[in-house]
């Protein structure tokens, strides 16, 4: 309820600064200017980029819809999981099962329904959003930590079906996974071909645009979710259950949204996850990966959706543009000696999630948002509530981000 | 009935590993509301430790400096990370931890590499049989071990002025700040004895009949969470009838895999979580935690 306390010193500066409403300042157009510049930077991007970059924009972005949706749920409900990990491999063998075809190589043969990707995709993101809400009983009734742990055994007993159900999943080796097409427009080969502005656009700048698109639809209806009534909801049950159910806030049900809606995002993210590398093996769903998504949102700023997304380039991209640089870099060595391109990105996260909760709770948002309170209030005289130690990194970022909602409803 | 029999004392034995692990785990928790998810890396230490170590000092001078590193290992991440955060929330300090075993981890697999060190227990792979029931010596003198020292553990915790100094501060900081009990010096001895009870765990893991120490071992120390959580991870009691019923789980499911093969092969691994998921479903705050009461 710091929203009580802020609110004073937030409604006196604009009424003391001009009589009357000053209309729009030359600050407010800067946001929507910035994000104009930015969307056409990254609609243009294709023309200018190789198709190394484009590949790893698309994995990228399947990162940030995946860390988005594990945002929600840790970040906003204050739910932590560690099964983000199993619910990407739902996601992904989901779609590899329902528009791969059958084959196989070696003496494992494999099935697959052949349907429409765009099916597949759709119906993978629902079956994963069923296994979240099939698990939310059991995370229901556990609190914190319990919960932590328990939803790790989820990833263990994943591993153990993905390397046993050879049928759907390919086994141990794993198995191809079918490109992505929409009517007839194929993601996954140049056909049919078309170039932009003297620019051939094969599979990669293809992909670019499905990422793109796919990621800021995320973005929008996580954003959407969480400034309506049921993301109150939502981060009221995490501030105090007994809080939020006295307001009319049915618990367990608005838990079991939390897990549903964060595992579509999981399962959709499994898909681009599983499109962008074109195979699935079982190895790609460890534990590891469920504390990678962790990183992402811990370094992005717990609760912060734009955090989560920035903490996703991080995690994700850094691994990927090491290995691209590994000749020029200090210390990341290709062959001869020095760290492997994964594990300098490992060492460097691993440091940055310690730094981060250490000192910037809220995240890469926290620093952003810092910046930005500092230019809107030059002279020093900011009003920002010390943080106090026992409230959780999310609420901090809350306690931020209310009243840079309230100051542009314009 | 001899196979049963077998499996049941060798399932003991992993047990009593398990419960070292998850005695640990479990006092780190008491004395500072850490999870400490680093817990299987600390225990990967201590098993790399002893093992480089091995040919220079021999068994014995290997073991006291696996377990004396890793103690110190814990320590130092009490006193600059854990200490510094006392009073954040729960979940910001275990995940401060997985930090913590990323780095750790990371850093331990790119030394061992794909190799398996080996570790030369004066043991080595031998086995004694009583009928048809056999134990290898390791998992036998582990169960001694881990009898003695959990033992001696309970004995301090009881009547030890650190055992009640615990207790103490385990039920209520602040008050037991009050009478001088020093908070910082309790959680950083839990830390310290946490890490020696680890690496203790992890010189009896990587022996007859695992093959040594790769990095294979860091998922087998995994188990020791739902032991410790199905235990309740506040309840010492817990974590040692926590690791005996994972361990003793997870070595009958994997003799008996044979009549279980519809659930696939290397079903044991997963045993221990299943367990877990199932204790879990009906008490949520394990066989022995407290249960948390919200006060209005």
């Amino acid at each position: 309820m710091s929203e009580q306390t802020l609110a004073p010193g937030a409604t006196r500066e604009p009424a003391g600064s001009a009589a009357g409403r000053p209309g729009r300042t030359w600050q407010s157009f800067v946001k929507p200017v910035l994000i104009g510049v930015v969307l056409l930077f990254l609609l243009v991007f294709p023309l200018y980029f190789d198709a190394f970059w484009l590949r790893t924009g698309f994995a990228v972005a399947g990162a940030i819809v995946g860390a988005i949706g594990l945002n929600l749920l840790v970040g906003n409900t204050g739910q932590l999981s560690l099964a983000h990990g199993f619910f990407l491999a739902v996601g992904a063998v989901s779609y590899t099962y329902l528009s791969g075809t059958e084959g196989g190589f070696g003496d494992t043969t494999v099935s697959g329904l052949g349907w429409p990707p765009i099916v597949g995709m759709v119906l993978a993101v629902l079956i994963t959003g069923l296994a979240g809400l099939i698990f939310s009983p059991i995370a229901g009734r556990l609190r914190g930590i319990y919960l932590g742990v328990a939803s790790l055994g989820l990833v263990f007993i994943g591993q153990h079906v993905l390397n046993s159900w050879t049928s759907v999943t390919g086994g141990f080796n794993g198995r191809s996974v079918p490109d992505f097409t929409l009517f007839g427009f194929s993601f996954g080969s140049a056909d049919p071909e078309f170039s932009v502005l003297g620019v051939p656009y094969r599979e990669a700048e293809r992909l670019w645009y499905l990422g793109l698109v796919l990621a800021l639809g995320a973005f929008v209806v996580a954003r959407n979710i969480l400034r309506s009534r049921p993301g109150r909801a939502l981060e009221t049950l995490r501030d105090s259950e007994v809080a939020a159910s006295v307001m009319g806030v049915n618990v367990q049900a608005y838990k079991a949204r939390a897990f549903l809606v964060s595992s579509m995002y999981a399962g959709l993210s499994g898909v681009m996850y599983a499109l962008s590398i074109g195979s699935i093996a079982p190895e790609s769903f460890g534990l590891f990966v469920s504390i990678q998504y962790l990183a992402m949102i811990v370094l992005g700023g717990l609760g912060s959706v734009g955090g989560a997304a920035l903490g996703a380039i991080f995690v994700a991209g850094l691994p990927l543009v090491f290995q691209r640089y590994a000749d020029i870099l200090p210390l990341v060595g290709g062959a001869g000696g020095g760290l492997a391109a994964g594990e300098a990105a490992r060492y460097l996260y691993g440091l940055a999630i310690i730094l981060v909760i250490m000192f910037e709770p809220a995240g890469l948002a926290g620093f952003a948002q810092r910046f930005r309170r500092r230019r809107h209030r030059p002279g020093g005289k900011t009003t920002r509530p010390p943080l106090d130690r026992s409230s959780t990194s999310g609420q901090s970022t809350n306690v931020s981000e209310r009243p840079a909602q309230g100051s542009d409803p314009a | 009935m001899t196979q049963f029999l077998s499996l049941l004392v060798n399932g003991i034995s992993l047990g009593t590993i398990y419960a070292l692990i998850a005695l640990g785990f479990v006092i780190i928790f008491k004395a500072s509301e850490v999870v400490n998810f680093a817990h299987g890396s600390l225990l990967l230490l201590g098993a790399y430790t002893i093992a480089v170590t091995a040919d220079d000092l021999g068994f014995v001078g290997a073991a006291l400096l696996g377990i004396v590193v890793t103690a110190v290992a814990a320590l130092i991440i009490e006193r600059l990370i854990i200490n510094q955060l006392r009073g954040a929330p729960v979940i910001s300090l275990a995940i401060v931890t997985i930090g913590v075993d990323i780095i750790i981890l990371t850093d331990l697999i790119r030394r061992i590499g794909s190799d398996i060190l080996n570790v030369p227990h004066p043991w080595a792979g031998d086995f004694i049989r009583a009928g048809g029931v056999g134990i290898s010596v390791n998992r036998g003198v582990a169960m001694l071990v881990a009898a003695v020292l959990i033992g001696l553990f309970f004995l301090a915790f009881k009547y030890s002025s650190w055992g009640v100094a615990m207790r103490a501060s385990a039920e209520d900081g602040e008050t037991a700040a009050l009478m001088g009990i020093r908070q910082g010096q309790v959680s950083a001895l839990a830390w310290v004895v946490a890490g020696a009870l680890a690496a203790v765990a992890a010189l009896f893991l990587v022996g007859s009949p695992t093959p040594g120490v790769s990095p294979a071992v860091y998922t087998v120390a995994l188990a020791a969470f739902p032991a410790a959580i199905l235990g309740g991870l506040d309840s010492t009691g817990g974590a040692l009838v926590g690791g005996l019923l994972i361990g003793v789980a997870e070595t009958m499911a994997a003799g008996y895999q044979d009549e279980m093969l519809f659930l696939g092969r290397g079903f044991g691994s997963v045993v221990p979580y299943i367990v877990m998921l199932l204790v879990l479903l009906v008490r949520p705050s394990g066989l022995f935690g407290t249960k948390e009461l919200t006060r209005v």
